[in-house]
């Protein structure tokens, strides 16, 4: 069975899609035109009752939410592809901390920052200059304390690479390359060695173009 | 090993936890930090979670933070022993913990705090409330409710006919949010409010809501 996923131009999707890469899942995708209003249509509310993308459709299951859907694969899939949350219930405990990290300190700022920075305009309200300084300046904190983490083992769980890795890709390649904040990377030496080996990894040089 | 639980009694991250360790009938020290002293933010509890957020739990020789993470491996590791939270036999009903555990996480939890937070936190900050952060986050938060609403009207709990972390995790939030002025938007909904009385009537929340005091609620 082929996993259809809707929205893979955006970077919620892409975290679902790149895991599927890893764990060798085949995948059609949807496109889906956030910006043309595509995801309050009722046919689209219908499978994603919040109007968000990703939501993908595998069988009989209709699942959203990409945090809850690389997990599912992640472990439906263990041994099959890369392993994504470790060997022991207290590797996969520490995965999920990570994770919970991606999703609680991480992604709220660089949210935010994609918002305002790259979809506004688009969107037609007015950027709001105090948000992106102060999400930088979260993002920043962030960094630091990654930078410790990464200074003590390779990934951010331990020395394999996991759905917390994971999680990071598609929301820090816009920083560095679509938003011009590459330098919050390097300047920290292994928040960028870190990012230059999970972002050069295979599924995600095949996943982050995708539209 | 006993398990050590770093947090305090009136917060919602920390409550989360021990509701879970009392669904799974596990024994836990609680090991007080002060807040309002900024102990989180200092170096013997810094070691433990170098974001400076309670909770924390120690098992042996492993810590861990983040509430939901901390669920997720207590009912993971303990899957044979009381409540089962995460439907380890099942594999579609654990899918479907796992997205309203997201969307507790992404869509339910930043709605509701900030509501929390402007009224039961800001005060004893001795800052005023923001009003408008307060109505802002009120209709997203009626949005969401919304999408509760007709679930609810379909399955018993989130995720299906079964009580699961999905579930428990909303009780410390929606504790305070209760005792607010806009504990109508629960209880303006039928299925929400019937559940919300179900899930906050389980015996392992009732004995953590009885340290959940925090300013005038
Ligand atoms: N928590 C959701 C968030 C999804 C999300 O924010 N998706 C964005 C695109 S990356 C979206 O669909 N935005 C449309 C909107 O907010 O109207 C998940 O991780 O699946
Ligand atoms: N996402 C974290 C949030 C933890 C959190 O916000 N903890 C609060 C208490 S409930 C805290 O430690 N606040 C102290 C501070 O902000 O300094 C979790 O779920 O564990």
């Amino acid at each position: 069975m082929v996993v259809k996923v809707y929205g893979p131009a955006y970077g919620s999707s892409k975290r679902v899609l790149v895991c599927l890469v890893e764990k060798g899942i085949d995948f059609e995708t949807v496109p889906v035109d956030l910006i043309k209003g595509d995801l309050k249509q009722p046919d689209f509310l219908a499978l994603q009752p919040f109007g968000v993308v990703p939501v993908i459709q595998d069988g009989e299951y209709t699942l959203y939410e990409s945090r809850a859907i690389i997990r599912y694969y992640a472990e439906k899939y263990k041994s099959q592809g890369s392993d994504l949350l470790g060997k022991t219930i207290e590797e996969r405990g520490v995965v999920e901390q990570w994770v919970e990290v991606e999703a609680h300190n991480y992604h709220p700022p660089i949210y935010n920052l994609t918002v305002h920075i790259l979809f506004a305009s688009k969107l037609g309200f007015p950027a709001d200059e105090k948000l992106i300084k102060e999400s930088e300046e979260k993002i920043g904190k962030v960094l630091d304390i990654y930078e410790e983490r990464l200074s003590k083992s390779k990934y951010l769980a331990g020395d394999f690479f996991s759905l917390a890795d994971l999680s990071h890709l598609p929301f820090t390649q816009r920083l560095v390359s679509e938003m011009g904040k590459e330098y919050m990377i390097r300047d920290r030496k292994h928040v960028s060695a870190w990012w230059d080996d999970i972002s050069s990894r295979p599924s995600w040089n095949k996943v982050k173009h995708l539209q | 090993m006993a398990l050590k639980l770093y947090g305090a009694p009136m917060s919602t991250g920390t409550t989360r936890v021990m509701i879970a360790l009392h669904e799974k009938d596990l024994d836990f020290e609680l090991v007080p930090v002060d807040l309002f002293a900024g102990e989180q933010k200092e170096p013997p509890f810094l070691s433990k979670n170098p974001f400076g957020l309670i909770p924390a739990l120690e098992d042996g020789d492993l810590t861990l933070f983040e509430s939901r993470a901390i669920t997720a491996y207590v009912a993971e590791k303990h899957n044979e022993t009381g409540t089962d939270l995460i439907r380890h036999r099942d594999l579609k009903e654990s899918a479907l913990v796992k997205v309203w555990k997201e969307v507790e996480s992404q869509q339910y939890d930043p709605a509701i705090s900030p509501i929390v937070y402007q009224h039961v936190v800001a005060p004893i900050r001795g800052q005023s409330p923001d009003q408008a952060i307060i109505d802002a986050n009120v209709e997203k938060l009626g949005k969401v409710l919304d999408i509760y609403e007709a679930r609810l009207s379909e399955s018993k709990y989130l995720s299906g006919d079964f009580y699961s972390l999905a579930d428990l995790h909303h009780l410390p939030f929606t504790y305070y949010f209760m005792k607010t002025p806009y504990a109508s938007l629960i209880n303006e909904r039928p299925h929400v409010k019937a559940w919300w009385e179900d899930i906050s009537s389980r015996p392992a929340f009732k004995k953590v809501a009885e340290g959940m005091t925090f300013g005038d609620l």
